[in-house]
Protein backbone atom coordinates (compact mmCIF):
# COMPACT_ATOMS: atom_id res chain seq x y z
CA UNK A 1 0.00 0.00 0.00
CA UNK A 2 1.47 3.48 -0.88
CA UNK A 3 2.54 5.31 1.85
CA UNK A 4 4.97 7.92 2.23
CA UNK A 5 4.94 8.34 6.17
CA UNK A 6 5.22 4.60 7.01
CA UNK A 7 8.34 3.72 9.11
CA UNK A 8 8.98 -0.43 7.74
CA UNK A 9 12.29 -1.44 8.67
CA UNK A 10 13.36 1.19 10.53
CA UNK A 11 14.77 1.23 13.87
CA UNK A 12 14.11 4.35 16.26
CA UNK A 13 14.83 4.81 19.93
CA UNK A 14 12.23 6.80 22.08
CA UNK A 15 13.96 8.07 25.49
CA UNK A 16 11.17 8.73 27.97
CA UNK A 17 8.79 6.05 26.91
CA UNK A 18 7.55 5.06 30.37
CA UNK A 19 4.68 7.88 30.29
CA UNK A 20 2.78 10.19 28.62
CA UNK A 21 3.87 11.11 24.79
CA UNK A 22 7.39 9.26 24.66
CA UNK A 23 5.06 5.81 25.62
CA UNK A 24 2.59 7.57 22.73
CA UNK A 25 5.46 7.83 20.36
CA UNK A 26 6.42 4.74 20.80
CA UNK A 27 3.36 2.78 20.29
CA UNK A 28 2.56 4.87 16.94
CA UNK A 29 6.12 3.98 15.89
CA UNK A 30 5.49 0.53 16.11
CA UNK A 31 2.54 0.65 14.46
CA UNK A 32 4.10 2.39 11.34
CA UNK A 33 6.04 -0.58 11.22
CA UNK A 34 9.39 0.57 13.25
CA UNK A 35 11.34 -1.38 15.68
CA UNK A 36 11.57 0.42 18.56
CA UNK A 37 13.72 0.73 21.40
CA UNK A 38 12.47 1.98 24.05
CA UNK A 39 13.95 4.14 27.59
CA UNK A 40 12.84 5.51 30.92
CA UNK A 41 13.42 4.97 34.23
CA UNK A 42 10.85 2.94 36.12
CA UNK A 43 11.00 -0.55 35.05
CA UNK A 44 7.26 -1.34 35.76
CA UNK A 45 5.93 1.20 33.24
CA UNK A 46 8.47 0.99 30.65
CA UNK A 47 7.73 -2.70 30.65
CA UNK A 48 3.49 -1.40 30.63
CA UNK A 49 4.58 0.08 27.26
CA UNK A 50 6.61 -2.68 26.24
CA UNK A 51 3.55 -4.89 26.06
CA UNK A 52 1.76 -2.41 24.44
CA UNK A 53 3.93 -2.26 21.12
CA UNK A 54 2.88 -3.90 17.83
CA UNK A 55 4.33 -6.42 16.93
CA UNK A 56 8.48 -6.22 15.93
CA UNK A 57 11.86 -6.24 17.05
CA UNK A 58 11.72 -4.27 20.45
CA UNK A 59 13.91 -3.59 23.20
CA UNK A 60 13.84 -2.13 26.25
CA UNK A 61 16.52 -0.30 27.69
CA UNK A 62 16.22 0.89 32.27
CA UNK A 63 18.34 4.13 32.27
CA UNK A 64 18.88 7.09 34.26
CA UNK A 65 20.19 9.29 31.13
CA UNK A 66 20.95 12.14 33.19
CA UNK A 67 24.12 10.00 34.46
CA UNK A 68 26.94 9.31 32.89
CA UNK A 69 26.92 5.87 33.81
CA UNK A 70 23.33 5.55 32.67
CA UNK A 71 23.80 7.12 29.49
CA UNK A 72 26.86 5.01 28.30
CA UNK A 73 25.18 1.52 28.81
CA UNK A 74 22.24 2.93 27.20
CA UNK A 75 24.58 3.46 24.15
CA UNK A 76 26.13 0.40 24.35
CA UNK A 77 23.34 -1.58 24.37
CA UNK A 78 22.10 0.20 20.98
CA UNK A 79 21.04 -1.17 17.50
CA UNK A 80 22.14 1.18 14.52
CA UNK A 81 19.67 3.80 14.86
CA UNK A 82 17.66 5.50 11.42
CA UNK A 83 15.48 7.30 14.31
CA UNK A 84 15.92 9.13 17.36
CA UNK A 85 13.09 10.79 19.79
CA UNK A 86 14.54 12.95 22.56
CA UNK A 87 11.45 13.27 24.60
CA UNK A 88 12.46 12.63 28.03
CA UNK A 89 11.86 16.04 30.34
CA UNK A 90 10.77 16.98 33.19
CA UNK A 91 8.82 20.58 34.31
CA UNK A 92 8.47 22.21 37.50
CA UNK A 93 6.87 25.61 37.78
CA UNK A 94 9.33 28.16 39.87
CA UNK A 95 9.30 31.63 40.16
CA UNK A 96 12.31 33.30 39.38
CA UNK A 97 13.03 34.84 42.61
CA UNK A 98 13.16 31.43 44.16
CA UNK A 99 15.17 29.98 41.50
CA UNK A 100 18.71 28.65 43.08
CA UNK A 101 21.55 26.60 40.75
CA UNK A 102 20.62 23.32 41.95
CA UNK A 103 17.07 23.88 40.23
CA UNK A 104 18.83 25.10 37.36
CA UNK A 105 20.80 21.97 37.17
CA UNK A 106 17.81 19.64 37.57
CA UNK A 107 16.02 20.89 34.83
CA UNK A 108 18.91 21.47 32.38
CA UNK A 109 20.07 18.02 33.16
CA UNK A 110 16.94 16.51 31.75
CA UNK A 111 15.52 18.69 29.26
CA UNK A 112 19.05 20.15 27.54
CA UNK A 113 22.16 18.57 28.48
CA UNK A 114 20.55 15.00 28.29
CA UNK A 115 19.32 15.29 24.67
CA UNK A 116 22.65 17.29 23.72
CA UNK A 117 25.32 14.09 25.29
CA UNK A 118 23.24 11.21 23.82
CA UNK A 119 23.05 13.07 20.29
CA UNK A 120 27.39 13.56 20.74
CA UNK A 121 27.35 9.42 21.87
CA UNK A 122 25.16 8.06 19.05
CA UNK A 123 27.64 9.82 16.45
CA UNK A 124 30.76 8.98 18.52
CA UNK A 125 29.84 5.68 18.67
CA UNK A 126 28.62 5.23 15.24
CA UNK A 127 25.31 3.88 16.16
CA UNK A 128 22.73 6.64 13.44
CA UNK A 129 22.92 5.08 9.90
CA UNK A 130 22.95 7.35 6.95
CA UNK A 131 19.94 9.79 6.33
CA UNK A 132 18.75 9.25 10.44
CA UNK A 133 16.42 11.12 11.68
CA UNK A 134 17.05 12.92 15.20
CA UNK A 135 13.64 14.67 16.58
CA UNK A 136 13.34 16.42 19.59
CA UNK A 137 9.75 17.14 21.52
CA UNK A 138 10.74 20.83 22.87
CA UNK A 139 7.64 22.80 23.36
CA UNK A 140 5.69 25.85 22.50
CA UNK A 141 7.18 26.78 25.97
CA UNK A 142 10.44 29.17 25.70
CA UNK A 143 10.30 29.54 21.60
CA UNK A 144 6.66 30.95 21.28
CA UNK A 145 5.64 32.15 24.74
CA UNK A 146 6.04 30.96 28.33
CA UNK A 147 3.92 31.23 31.63
CA UNK A 148 4.13 32.11 34.93
CA UNK A 149 6.79 29.75 36.88
CA UNK A 150 8.03 28.64 33.06
CA UNK A 151 11.21 30.67 32.93
CA UNK A 152 13.49 28.12 33.44
CA UNK A 153 11.75 25.33 31.55
CA UNK A 154 11.50 27.68 28.76
CA UNK A 155 15.03 28.25 28.94
CA UNK A 156 15.83 24.47 28.98
CA UNK A 157 13.58 24.16 25.96
CA UNK A 158 15.03 27.28 23.99
CA UNK A 159 18.11 25.83 24.18
CA UNK A 160 16.90 22.61 22.52
CA UNK A 161 15.66 24.57 19.54
CA UNK A 162 19.35 26.39 19.48
CA UNK A 163 20.85 23.21 19.52
CA UNK A 164 18.86 22.22 16.78
CA UNK A 165 19.82 24.83 14.23
CA UNK A 166 23.47 24.16 14.53
CA UNK A 167 23.02 20.62 14.76
CA UNK A 168 21.16 20.34 11.33
CA UNK A 169 23.50 22.34 9.84
CA UNK A 170 27.14 19.65 11.25
CA UNK A 171 24.89 16.90 10.16
CA UNK A 172 23.27 18.07 7.05
CA UNK A 173 26.77 16.79 5.27
CA UNK A 174 25.34 12.74 6.27
CA UNK A 175 21.67 13.45 5.20
CA UNK A 176 21.28 13.41 8.90
CA UNK A 177 18.22 15.49 10.04
CA UNK A 178 17.64 17.35 13.17
CA UNK A 179 14.37 18.64 13.82
CA UNK A 180 11.49 19.09 16.63
CA UNK A 181 7.93 18.98 17.98
CA UNK A 182 6.38 21.89 19.88
CA UNK A 183 3.45 21.10 21.58
CA UNK A 184 1.04 23.07 23.70
CA UNK A 185 -0.24 21.36 26.84
CA UNK A 186 -1.01 17.96 26.36
CA UNK A 187 -3.02 15.54 28.62
CA UNK A 188 -0.41 13.67 30.57
CA UNK A 189 1.45 12.85 34.02
CA UNK A 190 3.49 16.08 33.85
CA UNK A 191 1.06 18.03 35.10
CA UNK A 192 0.01 15.30 37.81
CA UNK A 193 2.23 16.00 40.31
CA UNK A 194 -0.37 18.90 41.19
CA UNK A 195 1.69 22.17 40.81
CA UNK A 196 -1.49 22.87 38.72
CA UNK A 197 -4.86 23.05 39.72
CA UNK A 198 -8.11 21.81 38.22
CA UNK A 199 -9.17 24.87 38.15
CA UNK A 200 -5.81 26.37 36.65
CA UNK A 201 -6.50 23.62 34.08
CA UNK A 202 -10.20 24.28 33.58
CA UNK A 203 -8.97 28.28 32.79
CA UNK A 204 -6.10 27.00 30.61
CA UNK A 205 -8.32 24.76 28.17
CA UNK A 206 -10.34 28.36 27.25
CA UNK A 207 -7.59 29.58 25.95
CA UNK A 208 -7.19 26.91 23.28
CA UNK A 209 -9.12 27.83 20.02
CA UNK A 210 -9.65 24.68 19.25
CA UNK A 211 -11.72 24.32 23.12
CA UNK A 212 -9.40 21.40 24.12
CA UNK A 213 -6.13 20.02 25.31
CA UNK A 214 -3.69 17.67 22.47
CA UNK A 215 -3.69 13.93 22.99
CA UNK A 216 0.08 12.13 23.11
CA UNK A 217 -1.00 10.56 19.96
CA UNK A 218 -0.97 13.89 18.24
CA UNK A 219 2.31 14.57 19.32
CA UNK A 220 3.58 11.46 17.73
CA UNK A 221 2.18 11.81 14.63
CA UNK A 222 4.04 14.49 14.29
CA UNK A 223 6.95 12.78 15.13
CA UNK A 224 6.47 10.06 12.60
CA UNK A 225 5.94 12.24 10.27
CA UNK A 226 9.60 13.71 10.92
CA UNK A 227 10.88 10.17 11.08
CA UNK A 228 9.47 9.02 8.36
CA UNK A 229 10.50 9.59 4.44
CA UNK A 230 7.80 12.44 3.87
CA UNK A 231 10.14 14.83 5.88
CA UNK A 232 13.51 14.09 3.88
CA UNK A 233 14.41 17.89 2.79
CA UNK A 234 12.96 19.09 6.39
CA UNK A 235 15.85 19.74 8.73
CA UNK A 236 16.50 22.40 11.82
CA UNK A 237 12.75 23.29 11.73
CA UNK A 238 9.81 23.50 14.87
CA UNK A 239 6.70 21.70 14.33
CA UNK A 240 3.58 23.81 16.22
CA UNK A 241 1.21 21.32 17.31
CA UNK A 242 -0.54 23.17 19.82
CA UNK A 243 -4.62 23.61 18.80
CA UNK A 244 -3.90 27.50 17.74
CA UNK A 245 -2.77 28.37 21.62
CA UNK A 246 -0.18 30.99 20.24
CA UNK A 247 -2.16 32.43 17.89
CA UNK A 248 -3.83 34.60 20.21
CA UNK B 1 9.97 23.23 62.60
CA UNK B 2 8.08 27.15 64.21
CA UNK B 3 5.29 28.39 63.68
CA UNK B 4 6.21 32.14 64.05
CA UNK B 5 8.70 31.41 61.89
CA UNK B 6 6.59 29.61 59.03
CA UNK B 7 4.03 32.82 59.23
CA UNK B 8 7.02 35.00 58.05
CA UNK B 9 8.41 32.60 55.47
CA UNK B 10 4.42 32.97 54.22
CA UNK B 11 4.52 36.46 54.27
CA UNK B 12 7.72 36.45 52.26
CA UNK B 13 5.60 35.09 49.45
CA UNK B 14 3.41 38.07 48.78
CA UNK B 15 4.84 41.55 47.50
CA UNK B 16 2.01 44.51 48.83
CA UNK B 17 0.75 42.75 51.44
CA UNK B 18 2.34 43.84 54.98
CA UNK B 19 3.73 41.27 57.47
CA UNK B 20 1.61 42.42 60.46
CA UNK B 21 -1.46 41.03 58.58
CA UNK B 22 -0.41 37.30 58.72
CA UNK B 23 -1.07 35.41 61.55
CA UNK B 24 -2.09 32.00 61.91
CA UNK B 25 -5.23 32.46 61.79
CA UNK B 26 -4.91 34.56 58.68
CA UNK B 27 -7.73 33.50 55.57
CA UNK B 28 -5.18 34.08 53.08
CA UNK B 29 -7.56 33.22 50.19
CA UNK B 30 -9.21 36.42 51.22
CA UNK B 31 -6.40 38.73 50.81
CA UNK B 32 -5.89 41.04 47.60
CA UNK B 33 -3.22 39.94 46.97
CA UNK B 34 -3.75 36.26 46.78
CA UNK B 35 -3.37 34.40 43.00
CA UNK B 36 -1.76 31.65 41.54
CA UNK B 37 1.42 33.32 41.20
CA UNK B 38 1.48 33.42 45.53
CA UNK B 39 0.23 29.93 45.24
CA UNK B 40 3.46 29.10 43.10
CA UNK B 41 5.58 30.97 45.53
CA UNK B 42 4.24 29.09 48.72
CA UNK B 43 4.77 25.33 47.02
CA UNK B 44 8.30 26.70 46.24
CA UNK B 45 9.08 28.55 49.41
CA UNK B 46 7.72 25.09 50.94
CA UNK B 47 9.91 22.65 48.84
CA UNK B 48 12.93 25.00 48.98
CA UNK B 49 12.91 25.88 53.05
CA UNK B 50 10.99 22.77 54.58
CA UNK B 51 12.15 20.24 51.61
CA UNK B 52 8.22 19.13 51.74
CA UNK B 53 6.42 19.21 48.34
CA UNK B 54 2.47 20.45 48.55
CA UNK B 55 0.43 20.84 46.00
CA UNK B 56 -1.50 23.66 44.76
CA UNK B 57 -5.07 21.62 45.49
CA UNK B 58 -3.87 21.00 49.04
CA UNK B 59 -3.31 25.04 49.51
CA UNK B 60 -6.27 25.57 48.01
CA UNK B 61 -8.29 23.46 50.54
CA UNK B 62 -6.68 25.10 52.89
CA UNK B 63 -8.11 27.99 54.58
CA UNK B 64 -5.91 29.43 57.06
CA UNK B 65 -1.45 29.85 57.50
CA UNK B 66 -2.54 27.13 60.56
CA UNK B 67 -3.97 24.90 58.20
CA UNK B 68 -1.19 25.01 55.69
CA UNK B 69 1.55 24.76 58.66
CA UNK B 70 -0.57 20.89 59.87
CA UNK B 71 -0.03 20.06 56.24
CA UNK B 72 3.82 20.41 56.27
CA UNK B 73 4.27 18.97 59.55
CA UNK B 74 2.03 16.04 58.42
CA UNK B 75 4.25 15.77 55.58
CA UNK B 76 7.38 16.03 57.22
N1 LIG C 1 2.63 17.31 28.49
C1 LIG C 1 2.78 18.50 27.97
O1 LIG C 1 1.88 19.34 28.04
C2 LIG C 1 4.02 18.88 27.21
C3 LIG C 1 4.00 20.03 26.42
C4 LIG C 1 5.14 20.40 25.72
C5 LIG C 1 6.28 19.62 25.81
N2 LIG C 1 6.28 18.50 26.59
C6 LIG C 1 7.52 17.71 26.65
O2 LIG C 1 7.24 16.38 26.28
C7 LIG C 1 8.16 15.50 26.88
C8 LIG C 1 7.41 14.33 27.52
O3 LIG C 1 6.53 14.86 28.49
P1 LIG C 1 5.25 14.09 29.05
O4 LIG C 1 4.17 15.08 29.16
O5 LIG C 1 5.03 12.84 28.32
O6 LIG C 1 5.78 13.80 30.55
P2 LIG C 1 5.70 12.54 31.50
O7 LIG C 1 4.44 11.79 31.26
O8 LIG C 1 6.00 13.05 32.85
O9 LIG C 1 6.93 11.64 30.99
C9 LIG C 1 8.26 12.07 31.16
C10 LIG C 1 9.19 10.96 30.72
O10 LIG C 1 10.54 11.41 30.87
C11 LIG C 1 11.26 10.41 31.54
N3 LIG C 1 12.36 10.95 32.34
C12 LIG C 1 12.33 11.99 33.21
N4 LIG C 1 13.50 12.14 33.81
C13 LIG C 1 14.33 11.17 33.30
C14 LIG C 1 15.69 10.81 33.50
N5 LIG C 1 16.47 11.47 34.37
N6 LIG C 1 16.20 9.76 32.80
C15 LIG C 1 15.43 9.08 31.95
N7 LIG C 1 14.14 9.38 31.70
C16 LIG C 1 13.59 10.42 32.37
C17 LIG C 1 10.25 9.72 32.43
O11 LIG C 1 10.73 8.44 32.74
P3 LIG C 1 10.45 7.72 34.17
O12 LIG C 1 9.06 8.10 34.57
O13 LIG C 1 10.60 6.28 33.86
O14 LIG C 1 11.46 8.25 35.10
C18 LIG C 1 9.02 9.70 31.54
O15 LIG C 1 9.05 8.59 30.68
C19 LIG C 1 8.97 16.34 27.87
O16 LIG C 1 10.21 16.68 27.29
C20 LIG C 1 8.12 17.58 28.03
O17 LIG C 1 8.89 18.71 28.39
C21 LIG C 1 5.18 18.11 27.29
Amino acid sequence: MYNPFSLQGKTVLVTGASSGIGRAVAVECAKMGANVVITGRNTERLNETFLALAAGEHLQIVADITTESGINSLVENLPKLDGCVNNAGIAQPLLVQQIEKQDINEVFDINTFAPIVLTQKLLSNKKLNKKASLVFTSSISGVYCSAIGGSLYSASKAAINGFIKGAALDLAGREIRVNSVNPGLIATNIFSEGTVTAEQLDEEIKRYPLRRFGKPEEVAYAVIYLLSAASEWVTGTNLKIDGGFTLL
Amino acid sequence: MELSQFIQDFASCFEDTDASEFTATTTFKDLDEWDSLTTLAIIGMCNKKYATKVTGAEIRESATIQDVYNLLTTKQ
